[in-house]
């Protein structure tokens, strides 16, 4: 392959042509979702995040990987970009045994603490203290570990969220609460639902430094993160980031879209994709060529595709399965 | 042996864990130089320093939820809240969270928690604090129920409690707290899921939980002049259940009463009394099952309507003797 002359953007914290691809692999990760599902191989439910793979990939890359993140129910980015494998997670959603979590957990709880994923929650506002908690241990312990807590835009309004954000500012945690605007709650915009500009300003009654980026510029998402890490992991306790994004498909597999405008949504796929944002920008400055881009995409196609067709042979869980880890013999 | 108070033994256990587990600490409201809303904590925070002993602002569900996490990730907390009324608040770390997560990962985290908190009526705090609402808790799967009724039992229940790797709902009752009793000195646990034979009898049966305990025991003694003998079962933890010694009992005596503070609509009352009747031991019964618990109202604050609310000591009493006269028939 010819090699390119990069012309990395100096202002940025992380290795966008590796981001490119992780975004690619969410994005085609549960478009895949999507046709198993439209063909009735896929049972249960899943929220989509097309349209925020900035956020997942730019909230999780200035983490190491003994760092913690709490995720929501729109998980499945935050995880892969966290490292969770991605053959494991497709166990998960088509009930096999040899998924993140056996088969028990579905899409919206997929964990793996092996790579500092502390799991996803299917209910909403639940993370914010748990993320508190998991700071707390981490400054208990002296492990340097920091937390990334994701949420959406309707969670903050959750008591959990206030709670939590008060406890991580008396105590200082090294927790970054990193909320995914993407504009709606279920069906319900969240202009309607909050009498603030922005969601930031909450973390003022906290004590709290509050920041409202563009969710979908890859870089600002990734140094603004890097820079509250690098502030939690040296004691300077918590950080609220509100990234400023938008879900191209609906809440989940029920909703008609009933609630916005096929313009808008236009506007937003076509004009603001965070994926053909990053693409055009490595073209400018010369870091991938057209078809360098084409070929990721097929190749992730395929990598997708082939992980499919592998773990549908694995098994599914077993009767006796139903009565395992109710209850926790030994630590983890 | 010595004799101390159901507070001082818990006071002794949380003390003794966090001098032999760093890893465990205490969080809750007024915890510190307070000393918690009944006193178990008192003197710890000035011993551990206020990182291990840790007061929170007045949010249970912050509370609950940095249990989970910190448990999630190598601590072993142990909260408190200081009625188990605010159990509400506080639900979804508890219910959705604590309870469900390591099945929910498919074995792969652990939530090794301990929620104290004082439950139960005759302290005059009306609705909102005097509830027994262990039933809730009880039943979701995934996590321990245990409801001491002594001092000793109060001191072994908790070690063992601070060691599971499970997150565990201790229920402490207010009235208990200056009852004494005899406790060994040196730490030492008692298996969760094991029955207690309070009292051995051969004619009645008491399955009794919490303060129903105490109050059952008293009755005994009463009917004991009466030429009856009362055996009282106390099973010291809901979740596990200890079934084989409730049945070894009513199989013995034939004749059983159930007593609880809880409401009896469908309260843990309901779940003994199915366990019985489910059992074969139920066709060798001399009369049917007798269930005292809580009237189904809301907590009166007066003292007169409030213990009317609940089982008193005379209730007991008349419930054996008319347990015996129906089965004489």
């Amino acid at each position: 392959m010819k090699q390119v002359t990069a012309k990395k953007d100096p202002n940025t914290s992380i290795d966008e042509r590796e981001a490119l691809k992780k975004m690619w692999q969410i994005r085609i990760f549960e478009e895949t979702l999507q046709e198993l599902f439209d063909v009735g191989e896929l049972y249960g439910t899943m929220h989509l995040c097309i349209g925020q793979e900035a956020t997942a990939v730019g909230g999780a890359s200035p983490l190491n990987e003994s760092d913690w993140i709490v995720s929501t129910h729109r998980n499945h980015g935050h995880c892969i970009a966290k490292g969770t494998d991605i053959r494991s997670m497709f166990a998960e959603m088509l009930g096999k045994k040899t998924g993140t979590n056996e088969g028990k957990g579905g899409s919206m709880h997929i964990a793996d603490l092996a790579v500092g994923n502390l799991g996803s929650n299917g209910i909403v506002g639940a993370g914010f203290p748990i993320a508190a908690g998991a700071a707390l241990s981490a400054q208990m312990q002296g492990t340097k570990q920091v937390v990334l807590c994701y949420a959406g835009d309707g969670a903050t309004n959750e008591g959990s969220f206030h709670e939590a954000l008060n406890l991580a500012s008396i105590w200082q945690l090294p927790v970054i609460y990193f909320i995914e605007n993407n504009q709606y709650g279920m069906s319900s915009s969240i202009e309607q639902m909050v009498n603030i500009e922005k969601l930031s300003e909450r973390g003022k009654s906290y004590g709290i430094e509050g920041v409202t980026i563009d969710g979908n510029d890859l870089s600002v998402v990734s140094n603004t993160v890097s820079k509250a890490v690098k502030k939690a992991r040296n004691g300077g306790g918590p950080t609220l980031i509100e990234a400023l994004t938008y879900r191209h498909k609906g809440h989940s597999k029920s909703d008609k879209l009933k609630y916005r405008s096929e313009d808008e949504c236009r506007q937003w796929q076509e004009h603001n994709d965070p994926i053909l944002r990053l693409e055009k920008k490595l073209l400018q400055h010369n870091e991938i060529t057209s078809k360098e881009i084409r070929q990721l995409e097929q190749s992730t196609r395929q990598e997708m595709a082939d992980l499919v067709a592998s773990v549908k042979l694995d098994d599914e869980p077993t009767k006796a399965d139903l009565w395992t880890h109710v209850y926790a013999e030994e630590k983890i | 042996m010595r004799t101390v108070t159901y507070l001082q033994a818990i006071n002794e256990a949380l003390d003794e864990a966090l001098g032999l587990d760093e890893h465990v600490f205490l969080l809750g409201e007024d915890i510190g130089v307070y000393g918690g809303g009944f006193g178990a904590t008192s003197g710890l925070q000035e011993k551990y320093g206020k990182q291990r002993v840790r007061d929170t602002p007045i949010s249970e569900s912050a509370i609950a939820g940095a249990a989970v996490g910190a448990a999630m990730t190598g601590m072993r907390p142990i909260m408190e809240l200081q009625f188990s009324d605010f159990i509400t608040v506080a639900m979804d770390q508890l219910v959705n969270q604590a309870a469900k997560i390591h099945y929910m990962y498919g074995g792969k985290a652990t939530v090794p928690l301990v929620m104290r908190t004082a439950a139960g009526s005759g302290t005059g705090a009306a609705a909102q604090h005097s509830q027994s609402l262990e039933n809730w808790m009880a039943h979701i799967p995934g996590l321990k129920v245990i409801q001491p009724t002594t001092p000793y039992d109060a001191k072994g229940l908790l070690h063992a409690a601070i060691k599971d790797n499970n997150p565990v709902m201790f229920y402490e009752h207010k009235l208990l707290y200056q009852t004494e009793g005899v406790v060994p000195v040196e730490p030492y646990t008692i298996p969760i899921g094991v029955a207690d034979v309070k009292r051995l009898g051969t004619d009645v049966t008491i399955i009794a939980t919490g303060i129903m305990v105490s109050k059952s025991l008293a009755a005994a003694e009463i009917v004991k002049v009466k030429g009856i003998s009362v055996e009282v079962i106390d099973p010291r933890t809901l979740v596990p259940l200890d079934k084989e010694t409730l049945l070894t009992s009513v199989e013995k005596t034939n004749r059983v009463i159930i007593a609880t503070e809880a409401v009896k609509n469908s309260g843990f009352s309901s779940e003994l009394v199915s366990i019985i009747a489910e059992s074969k031991i139920s066709m060798k019964l001399k009369a049917p099952i007798v269930r005292l618990g809580g009237e189904f109202v809301p907590m009166p604050a007066q003292k007169a309507l409030e213990a009317q609310a609940t089982p008193q000591i005379a209730s007991l009493v008349q419930a054996v003797e008319q347990l015996m006269k129906e089965a004489d028939i």
